[in-house]
């Protein structure tokens, strides 16, 4: 028993750094499939035929693969065909954002496609152009209906990121493993990355909680 | 001296469409509409539902592009395939929505202001003033800081006016204004738009309200199916002697009103 206690609190400042690593591939990804996935949204719904045509495609893509073909396909296939030569940690930042761009695409879109298309009208009647209206009307709304679902989304690729692991990014997982492989004590220290992953999953969902209270719109029920 | 001025009177219209005709889902909403607008003219549009009364006034404004036809603002024929150009319109002319289209993520204040800062590139603080003053104008200098969500039915289709009438529009389009709401809002709805007619606004109103109707439009036009089936004065169309299709329209009307009642 005491052993055990004595082997988690030796490896815990070393997982602790880990759980930064995880911290830093989960902001990334999150960012980039933020930004990706707005514009591939807005497109899908205004873009013309072309638009939507590739935007389809790119969602369809990642969406039907398995996240750990892409993070081999990219880190050891594409990335190195194109002489891109990237650390493991920003390979799995790039792969994991483009993944959840596919995904976040999908939650932008639906929550633009569910406001009123008379607010749209009216912003044109003003004589706002098509990306003024988008810009000022449609995705302030748009972005506060959809932070319950990317709150889910967050949940899920700060738990996809344990695959970084395989391109060996130093994270959690990583760091769990090589800890166990080499003292033994795989049980504790699992049971110790499970409760980092728990504690970092409350905490962002509990922070998308409280951003969603804060940018609620007075008296508006859902 | 006088010629002059009366020369002056006898301007070209300042809003002229021309053979409008609209196609929607294979059905002809619009069969090749003409109208014309003078300055500070009301004119009201009737006619029972599906008759092309809210397609028209949206091809009005290209919000729904015309098939065919053609439309004049102050004499100048507008291009709307020119984005510029159509951007310019659109902002002359106001248009009213039957479920007021309010922005429900932005109070009172910034649903007026926020087309003067992104459109007329209006400076915040001078947006915001014209905005207040808009919103005192119909009645809600004590609302500014309510969201539509926080508003009455009557009080959002008041904003709507007021965003509307910050653009400055050389011409106001009225859908159904009042056809959404509860029976005890309408009358503060029909009381600003009255204060716009005595004004001089240049209107065109589509509505069931037919005492409203007698006492302010200039001209009633009558449509069904798609085509203008009559077109002329109040006395003329509704008096209890015309023997027209409006007024047996608007007495149908005033009967179902009646029996709500």
């Amino acid at each position: 028993m005491f052993d055990t206690l004595s082997a988690i609190l030796e490896a815990l400042p070393y997982l602790l750094e880990g759980a930064l690593v995880t911290i830093g591939i989960v902001i990334g990804a999150m960012g980039i499939g933020l930004v990706i996935g707005i514009h591939m949204a807005v497109g899908q719904v205004f873009g013309n035929r072309a638009v939507r045509w590739a935007v389809g495609f790119y969602v369809w893509f990642f969406r039907g693969v398995p996240v750990l073909v892409l993070l081999f396909l990219f880190y050891f296939g594409l990335f190195a065909l194109i002489g891109l030569n990237l650390s493991a940690f920003a390979a799995s930042i790039l792969v994991l954002g483009m993944t959840t761009a596919a995904y976040q695409s999908q939650i932008f879109r639906g929550a633009m496609l569910s406001l009123p298309r008379g607010q749209f009208q009216a912003a044109k009647a003003l004589g706002m152009s098509d990306l003024t209206a988008i810009i000022s009307i449609i995705l302030p709304q748009a972005l506060r209906f959809s932070i319950p679902a990317w709150s889910n989304e967050y949940s899920i690729i700060l738990k996809d990121s344990a695959l970084a692991f395989v391109l060996g990014t130093s994270e959690i997982m990583a760091r769990s493993h090589f800890v166990a492989s080499r003292t033994y004590h795989h049980l504790p220290l699992y049971i110790t990355a499970g409760c980092l992953y728990f504690i970092l999953t409350w905490l962002g969902v509990r922070a998308l909680l409280k951003l969603e209270e804060k940018v609620r719109i007075p008296g508006y029920a859902h | 001296m006088l010629i002059k001025e009366a020369t002056t009177m006898t301007q070209e219209p300042i809003l002229r469409i021309e053979n409008i005709s609209k196609t929607l889902g294979g059905k002809e909403i619009l069969k090749s509409v003409s109208l014309s607008l003078n300055k500070g003219e009301l004119k009201v549009l009737i006619g029972p539902s599906g008759a092309g009364k809210s397609t028209l006034l949206q091809c009005i404004n290209f919000l729904l592009p015309p098939d065919s036809g053609r439309v004049w603002l102050d004499g100048v024929e507008i291009q709307n395939r020119r984005k510029r150009d159509l951007y310019a319109f659109r902002q002359q002319v106001g248009m009213i929505f039957q479920d007021f289209n309010l922005f429900d993520h932005l109070n009172a204040l910034d649903n007026v202001a926020i087309a003067l800062r992104k459109v007329k590139k209006m400076h915040r603080s001078k947006a915001r003033d014209r905005a207040v003053a808009e919103l005192e104008r119909v009645g809600l200098g004590d609302k500014i800081d309510l969201y539509p969500a926080e508003l009455s039915g009557g009080q959002k289709q008041r904003v709507s006016i007021a965003r509307a009438l910050a653009m400055d529009p050389k011409i106001m389009l009225l859908d159904e204004p009042t056809s959404a709401l509860d029976p005890e809002l309408i009358g503060e709805v029909l009381s600003v738009i009255r204060n716009l007619a005595h004004g001089g606004m240049t209107m065109i109103l589509a509505t069931h309200q037919i005492a409203f109707t007698r006492s302010l439009a200039h001209e009633v036009i009558f449509l069904e199916n798609g085509i203008i089936l009559e077109q002329g004065t109040p006395e003329e169309l509704l008096s209890p002697d015309a023997c027209t299709r409006s007024k047996d329209f608007c007495s149908r009307l005033d009967d179902l009103y009646e029996e709500k009642g």
